[in-house]
């Protein structure tokens, strides 16, 4: 990480791969209602690690803004910013006290991201019987933020800048 | 290394442990609802009391639903939707349980009484 473009050209493509896995992603089928892996969060968690929060969340935003727009629509874009912003913000936390692996960070950012996807959920439709599917989301982000985990460890073990 | 390993094992064990403790909040807590309410395409198009047992067929633009009202309990057992995801749902009995079907914008939910 040394030069200004180089920085730029890495983040590019770096968002660039991000969606990609967005894009994979919508080929897998949900196991349970609406749950999704949230494959691009591997991308995120290695930025993370690997250049810093600020940049990780640069493309956070770029990745969530380009996919809504190419595959989404304006209410999922809500979901999914409220989902990306909060996550993020968590994980960051979380990373500097420095207590936890990049799995235990990864798990509390997949369950943050859904816990503000549900809260957004609430306020969009105002039926707070959405609620109901918080314990079921909660596990649902432990799952995939385990397995992002496991691999954004092995990525930022192997893949350097 | 290891300090962090066991860290996380902590921190998913308390997650899991809040996850369980708000499921178990919510079917403590919340009272058994009286009646069967089907919504499609964001209007109400029927209202059943959940006491007794019925079998409707719920048509909608897109397809039908197949919903059973049995032993104070509301299922959707059979739609024409691809993924048929609302017949996955459990069986709904309690105040503000829902059974959504996307696909045929159908949304069947418990209500109390008013």
């Amino acid at each position: 990480m040394k030069s200004r473009t180089k920085t730029v050209a890495l983040l590019g493509v770096c968002a660039a791969a991000a969606m990609m896995l967005s894009y994979i992603e919508s080929f897998i089928p949900s196991v349970v209602y609406g749950v999704k892996i949230g494959l691009p969060n591997i991308v995120i968690v290695y930025l993370l690690y690997k250049v810093g929060s600020a940049k990780a969340a640069g493309v956070s935003i770029v990745r969530v803004l380009l996919t809504a727009l190419l595959f989404g629509s304006v209410m999922s874009l809500w979901y999914s910013l409220a989902g990306a912003v909060f996550s993020l913000l968590i994980m960051t936390l979380l990373k500097k006290i420095k207590a936890f692996s990049i799995v235990g960070v990864s798990v509390m950012g997949g369950v943050a991201h859904n816990m503000a996807q549900v809260a957004v959920a609430v306020l969009i439709t105002g039926v707070g019987a959405i609620a109901y599917y918080l314990p079921a989301l909660i596990v649902g982000g432990i799952t995939a933020g385990v397995f992002i985990g496991i691999a954004g460890a092995t990525v930022v073990k192997r893949v350097d800048i | 290394m290891k300090n962090t390993k066991r860290n996380d094992i902590i921190l998913v064990l308390i997650l899991l442990v809040s996850a369980l403790l708000v499921w178990l909040c919510f079917s403590l807590f919340s009272p058994a609802g009286d009646y069967v309410v089907v919504n499609v395409d964001g209007k109400e198009t029927a209202r059943y009391p959940i006491s007794e047992d019925k079998e409707v067929r719920l048509e909608s633009e897109n397809g039908y639903n197949i919903l059973i009202i049995k032993d104070g309990k509301a299922d959707v057992t059979d739609a024409s939707c691809p993924d048929g995801l609302c017949v996955d749902f459990h069986p709904i009995s309690k105040d503000g349980e829902t059974i959504v079907c996307l696909p045929n914008k159908t949304v069947v939910s418990v209500e109390a009484g008013e």
